[in-house]
């Protein structure tokens, strides 16, 4: 397989692309347990990668890190170049969580609006997506829902809230965490192609947890597969498959192969 | 296309079929409480006219219907003082439980330092308490709130509290990436979170504010519900004791509703 490669995060290439957000020498650690083993990874603007690995391995631990949600106990982690707090503080990158932790009591359009009022009395200048979050509702398939409690939405449908929330401060970087884990096949492989209408329409880059093999290859650019005890990073797989992706590509010979050589490292992960 | 339509068809038929069996059930299960009541009633009223049961004793339902409609004026006269002290009660008693739970979920030492305190007051029982109050606040209308106010607080303070705590971890996380202030977390994610909570407790209030009241002025009082519950006790005048205790009631339901017709506007979800 001629796809795969290791990436050097110290090479430099002329033209390269920019980076979204960089891990150098990065460990996570709960007490004595490490977490995360010296990570280092320059993850390029624009890209859409999935993570792959064994349950357990550290994907949430690593997408925690790049958020700041949890501090690294050694190394560096920088988002665009800015310690990852300052992202935080200037909504740089925003997170989906598997569960879409929507506030049950505000409708739909309310919850998209959320990220909007914080801050905003404190006369914080946020970035606001072009479009409004009627209009991101729209985008993400919910028109006419807009004033829907989360209790009256299918799982699919408040991982779409999620997803709009998500967009409303435009983040130039999109962390997922298994974000359509628990839901059903058919609801998964249409927020799959609508993720990555989206992803091409905002340019968006992307960090995408999962455990699904087929997932992974068909949404990703790059899988990047991580290995457990301690969590480390095994390989970076560039998914070389047309820019288009149908669902019908999951049929084809190259798609099986990906997902065959990705089965394949996992098992030895 | 010819069977789906009969499909559908049969389907509509169903649902209302279905709708009448649910109405039918509910409208069972309110006639049988309301049934029951009636038959007792009329056992009651039957039993003391056969046996001829002395009315000091026990009043046929036909005297207590009688003195409530004659003795109306005074009853309502009585009704006014119980009416104002137990409401101030209940607004004095949930706010102060509000606030301490507040101060309680913003900082441990302060809950470590006042929540065995608010235990010993809620062991001590109010029958015991009450005379203590009237004496330091004397026989008007001060001490039989601050008992209504004492009665209330508990309940709510554990429950707000509880209510304040309930927050999903996901919703905290989602208000760090959103590097909400604490203040922002409070009113945004925790007091609206905590609503089922308080309403809950204050259903609870909404009929024990009415004990304390009662209470309040057995122990001196010469006007409200209680002190005509104590007259009317010694006088021997039954029928008007039970259409005290009647009114009584009404008093606690009618508060019962009002909480929870309030609760039904504002918690939507
Ligand atoms: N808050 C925590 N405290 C202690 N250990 C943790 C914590 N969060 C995660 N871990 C541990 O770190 C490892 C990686 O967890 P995680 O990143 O959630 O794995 P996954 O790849 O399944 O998302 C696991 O062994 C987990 O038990
Ligand atoms: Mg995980």
């Amino acid at each position: 397989m001629s796809a795969v490669l290791e990436i050097n995060p110290t090479q430099e290439v002329a033209g390269a692309p920019a980076i979204a957000a960089s891990l150098k020498e990065a460990s996570v650690k709960f007490g004595a347990f490490t977490a995360i083993d010296r990570l280092s990874i320059d993850i390029e603007e624009g890209a859409f990668y999935t993570i792959l690995g064994p349950s357990g391995c550290g994907k949430s631990t690593m997408l925690r890190l790049v958020s700041d949600l949890i501090p690294a106990a050694s190394g560096e982690v920088s988002i665009f170049g800015k310690p990852t707090e300052e992202a935080r503080i200037a909504r740089e990158f925003a997170f989906v969580f598997q569960d879409a932790a929507l506030l049950p009591w505000r409708t739909a359009l309310q919850n998209v609006e959320l990220p909007l009022e914080i801050g905003r009395k404190r006369g914080i200048k946020l970035p606001v997506s072009d479009k409004t979050p009627t209009e991101l509702l729209e985008l993400v398939g919910l028109k006419g829902r807009e004033n829907a409690l989360p209790s009256e939405l299918s799982g699919g449908m408040r991982q779409r809230v999620a997803i709009a929330r998500a967009l409303v401060c435009q983040p130039k970087l999109l962390l997922m965490d298994e974000p359509f884990g628990a839901l059903d096949e058919m609801t998964r492989d249409h927020l799959n192609l609508q993720l990555l209408k989206i992803w091409k329409e905002t340019g968006v880059t992307v960090l995408f947890v999962t455990h699904s093999i087929p997932e992974a290859v068909f949404l990703g650019q790059k899988v990047m597969m991580l290995q457990a005890h301690p969590g480390r990073l095994r390989e970076i797989v560039d998914i070389d498959l047309p820019e288009d992706r149908t669902i019908e590509l999951r049929d084809t010979q190259e798609f099986t192969k990906y997902s065959a050589y990705l089965r394949k490292i996992l098992e030895t992960c | 296309m010819a069977l789906a339509s009969t499909n559908s068809a049969e389907q509509v038929d169903i649902d209302i079929e279905a709708r009448r069996v649910e109405r039918r059930k509910k409208m069972y299960a309110a006639a049988l409480p309301i049934g029951t009541a009636i038959a007792l009633i009329v056992i009651w009223q039957l039993g003391v006219r056969l046996f001829d049961v002395p009315t000091y004793i026990a009043p046929a339902p036909s005297d207590v219907a009688y003195t409530f409609v004659d003795k109306f004026p005074i009853l309502m006269v009585n009704f006014w003082p119980t009416f104002y002290e137990s409401i101030l009660g209940f607004l004095f008693g949930n706010f102060f439980a509000i606030v301490i739970a507040i101060a309680f979920v913003h900082s441990k030492n302060v809950e470590k330092a006042f929540f065995p305190i608010a235990v010993f007051i809620n062991t001590i029982p109010i029958l015991a308490i009450a005379p203590i109050l009237v004496l330091i606040f004397g026989p008007g209308l001060t001490a039989k709130v601050v008992i209504a106010a004492l009665i209330c607080f508990f309940p709510t303070l554990v429950n707000m509290v509880r209510g304040l705590q309930a927050v999903s971890p996901q919703s905290l996380e989602l208000a760090r990436i959103l590097s909400a202030s604490k203040s922002e977390i409070f009113w945004k994610i925790r007091l609206p979170s905590s609503l089922p909570f308080l309403f809950s407790a204050l259903r609870i209030a909404a009929t024990t504010c009415v004990i304390g009241a009662i209470v309040g002025e057995w122990v001196g009082a010469d006007l409200g519900l209680g002190a005509l519950i104590i007259d009317s006790t010694f006088n021997f005048n039954s029928p008007l004791l039970y259409a005290t205790v009647f009114m009584s009631s009404g008093l606690s339901v009618c508060l019962f509703a009002a909480v929870a017709i309030a609760e039904r506007l504002i918690i939507r979800w």
